[in-house]
């Protein structure tokens, strides 16, 4: 019979060996559904994981992994602060549109005005927004003890019907013929996120959370402010004794990821993707969370994490062109990381024993 | 005899919980089953439900041989227990929840109309379609007798069922279990509460320290008699500490507070003062509001502030960090999640209270070298066990634990401490240890506030000392000047505080 038995403190060799055991158990199990679809499962999984990076066409994919990264390191910074107090933001994606949307309102609003002044204006307003839209959750549970998953998970439909309303009516393009969306800032220099060296796919956003990861590495292992946000996940009550203040905690932990998620809107609105349309938002807020807890919800990890899922999503797309395997095949892969990821995790409060199966007694 | 037990005895490491204990309960009788906590009463009706295993002895029910594997086993042979903590569901109706309760329930609609007439010839007044979380304390302990009754039992186990009960309620809660003994069902009441037993029950059995210690006619009986039956010789009296009481240094007036949760207790115009170099104790049972008692002095319950006032300064608007930097330091009761985090380092929990008096941050950023040696002092100091400061406080043993949050706060040499159940759970030498360096802090010249149920413990250290009962304190008297059966009276709460008057 198989025991598991509790460990006196989580293991330290499994914290860390967990997630790499997660993504080993999900290449091989990834690679038996593509054996099921009637592919190679190892060049499969090698299109996925290796081709982007080492194969014949990396000088196009890797800017391309960088750009996916950026904005998954950025938004999952934010929300492992509030994963590690308890704090459950899953409405970053809602934050992330409607960064993107007030920095972009701000940025056409100058239009064709130029000045150096615009660009930073609409990075100062693509965080305010975000800050906006994540303390509403973060209002509504201090005020009245309204669980922030659900309202912050429900303001993300809401941000995308904003999000749609703007495409289609005050921010589009006038001289769009009609067609939704609005301008391209990449023909308005003043406020377009350009790449900071030309080719490498790096712009202002990769840059800002390569920042947020040394922030929040410096907050978490130095600061007391980290420690509070630690004390507050670990024991509530404990925080409560400490003397921490649980709304002002809340409220940081909501609105610094609000303010990152809508920061990372901000410059893929100006930058990669160039215009507000209706199918803006692609689930980078979604997918962070994958990539926070793939990361430990520690900031190293999660570049490291962001960098493998940003591969996983050229690497899927390497592999529909090339293998001609179903796009929505990527995304069970991801949901399949995540999965093994929480399941493996056992591993690091429990050990497992074998014990001979005893005979019960019975009545 | 419905019910005989004959030599129970059940060890816990480190403790008997229950020596040699024999008794019996015939039918149609209350009887009740009276004891300090820690006195075996639980773990006695447990064993009769079933959820315990005697070491030895043996137990009959109408002379037939009775040893239930679980409680199921029980239920079937009659036995029956509504719990002191009640187990509903509370987003279910009246009836959902009984359902829910039974070993084979019948179909709903059967069970609704069985409901209402059990509650009719019982005196239980309950709305069957009401959901749970709507209904009082004392509603919802009425479902839980339903749904003992609706399982037929010839014996009701009932743990401390006034504890969470308005006057008005336990009133009619008697009227039923009254009703309850004359059909016939035996009834096996447990209390400490010897105003309540006196009204109610027929016999009592009393236990102390897990022994028998003798059974009498609780109408015949006096309180003084029963409290001193309860309390026993083996409480050393009082002995005159030679510590001298200084300047107030904490005076809490007219404190007032609401229940944290719905088995919580509200605080009611409580009063007292602490003077340096003295230590008062606060006795009573736990769940009394001495957790609420804690959390108003720790800070972690904000009062108005002039009902606390630490050296004359108001003080009951403070949050727990600025109570530290003027010298008043805690330690909760709960050592797992709440004096302590379990999942992080011991150098972490240094910080949880150490980090204003000690300086272990400048500018917002932990100085973790300094708390690391601040840990360490404390390990040293006071001979915690460990292997090292990196290792996580769930790591240590009970004792071991218990001597760090303790130390923790001493370390810091606050002018006040307030501790709640110091040595609760705690192997006898940490014990010891514990006890000595709260004396040694009030022969420093620092006030202690001693909240424990332990009444040797307090006996032992305190130079002042009152009780906790529903929130309410007692009038607080010298140690020295208590005999044994005025403290037993303190704690059963038949100082005309406790208002749980049934009619005789």
């Amino acid at each position: 019979m198989l025991l598991l038995e509790r460990r006196p403190q989580p293991s330290r060799f499994w914290i860390y060996s967990t997630p790499l055991l997660a993504i080993a158990i999900t290449m091989i199990s990834g690679g038996a559904l593509f054996a099921l679809l009637g592919e190679n499962p190892v060049e499969a999984v090698l299109a996925i994981f290796w081709e982007p990076v080492f194969g014949e066409f990396s000088f196009y994919h890797r800017p391309q992994i960088l750009i996916k990264s950026g904005p998954l390191v950025l938004i999952a910074i934010g929300l492992s602060l509030g994963f590690r107090a308890g704090i459950w933001n899953i409405g970053a994606e809602g934050q992330y549109i409607i960064g993107a949307l007030t920095g972009a309102a701000v940025g056409l609003a100058f239009y064709p005005m130029s000045g150096w002044f615009i660009f930073p204006l609409m990075v100062v307003s693509g965080a305010m927004g975000g800050i906006l839209w994540a303390s509403i959750p973060a209002f509504l549970r201090t005020r009245f003890g309204a669980n922030e998953i659900l309202v912050s998970l429900m303001l993300v439909y809401v941000a995308e019907q904003i999000l749609a309303k703007m495409a289609l009516g005050p921010l589009r393009n006038p001289d769009g013929h009609g067609f939704p969306g609005s301008r391209n800032f990449q023909n308005y220099p003043s406020a377009h996120n350009a790449e900071l060296i030309a080719g490498t796919g790096i712009h202002l956003g990769i840059a800002a959370a390569l920042v947020s990861v040394m922030f929040a590495h410096v907050l978490f292992s130095k600061h007391i402010l980290g420690y509070r946000i630690r004390l507050s996940g670990e024991a509530p009550r404990a925080a409560r004794f400490a003397g921490v203040g649980t709304s002002r905690i809340v409220f940081f932990c909501l609105c610094t990821s609000g303010a990152l998620a809508g920061l990372a809107g901000l410059f893929e609105v100006s930058g990669p993707s160039g215009q507000v349309n209706i199918d803006f938002n692609t689930g980078y807020g979604f997918t962070a969370i994958i990539v926070a807890f793939l990361g430990r919800l520690h900031p190293v990890g999660i570049l490291f994490a962001g960098l493998l899922m940003g591969l996983t999503y050229i690497g899927g797309e390497t592999a529909e062109t090339r293998l001609g395997l179903p796009s929505a095949s990527i995304q069970i892969f991801q949901g399949m990381l995540l999965f093994y990821l929480l399941a493996v995790d056992v591993l690091s409060n429990y050990r497992i024993r074998v014990k001979p199966p005893k005979t019960r007694s019975s009545a | 005899m419905l019910l005989s037990l004959s030599g129970i005895s059940r060890r816990f490491p480190g403790v008997v919980a229950n020596d040699d204990v024999s008794m019996n309960v015939a039918e149609g009788e209350i009887h009740a089953l009276i004891g300090e906590n820690g006195a075996g009463k639980s773990t006695l009706v447990k064993i009769v439900y079933g959820l315990v295993k005697p070491d030895s002895g043996s137990m009959k029910i109408d002379g037939e041989h009775y040893a239930p594997l679980g409680p199921t086993e029980a239920r079937a042979a009659g036995i029956g227990m509504v719990f002191q903590h009640f187990s509903l569901f509370d987003a279910l109706t009246v009836t959902d929840n009984i359902a829910l309760g039974m070993d084979n329930p019948p179909p709903m609609r059967k069970l609704s109309v069985r409901t209402r007439e059990l509650s009719k010839n019982y005196g239980l007044p309950l709305d069957s379609g009401k959901i749970a979380g709507a209904l009082s304390a004392g509603e919802r302990q009425r479902v839980e007798i339903v749904k003992c009754l609706l399982q037929n039992p010839r014996i009701l186990i009932m743990d401390e069922p006034t504890s969470v009960l308005t006057p008005q309620e336990t009133k009619t809660l008697f009227k039923t279990l009254r009703k309850l003994a004359e059909s016939g069902v035996a009834i096996l009441y447990i209390s400490h509460k010897l105003k309540e037993i006196r009204a109610l029950c027929d016999r009592a059995t009393i236990l102390r320290g897990g022994r028998n210690v003798g059974s009498c006619v609780p109408s015949e009986a006096s309180i003084g008699d029963m409290a001193e039956m309860m309390v026993g010789s083996s409480l050393k009296s009082p002995v005159k500490k030679s510590r001298n009481r200084g300047k107030v240094v904490l005076e809490v007036d007219n404190l007032c507070s609401d229940a944290d949760s719905a088995f919580g207790i509200a605080l009611k115009q409580v009063s007292f003062k602490v003077g340096a170099g003295e230590i008062l104790g606060i006795g009573g049972v736990a769940g009394n509001g001495q957790e609420e008692l804690l959390a108003a002095l720790s800070g972690e319950t904000k009062v108005e502030s002039n009902t606390i006032r630490l050296k004359n300064e108001p003080i009951g608007h403070l949050d727990p960090d600025a109570r530290r930097i003027l010298g008043l330091l805690a330690a909760p009761a709960d050592r797992m999640g709440h004096a302590a985090a379990p999942n992080m380092t011991l150098v972490d929990n240094a910080v949880l209270t150490g980090n204003r008096r000690e300086r272990l941050s400048s500018r917002g950023f932990i100085n973790w070298d300094a708390s690391s040696q601040f840990c360490q002092r404390i390990i040293n100091a006071f001979d915690v066990r460990t292997p090292g400061t990196w290792n996580t406080a769930g790591s240590l043993s009970g004792g071991n634990l218990q001597k760090f949050v303790i130390g923790r706060e001493i370390l810091q040499k606050p002018d006040i401490l307030a501790v709640n159940q110091p040595t609760w759970g705690v192997d006898a030498a940490a014990a010891a240890a514990i006890r000595q360096a709260l004396i040694d802090l009030a022969r420093n010249g620092s006030a202690v506030i001693c909240i424990s149920q332990d009444l040797d413990e307090l006996i032992e250290i305190s130079d002042r000392f009152g009780t906790l009962n529903r929130g309410e304190l007692s009038d607080i008297r010298k140690t020295e000047s208590l005999s044994t059966s005025e403290i037993g009276l303190m704690m059963g709460g038949a100082h005309g505080v406790d208002v749980a008057h049934a009619p005789a």
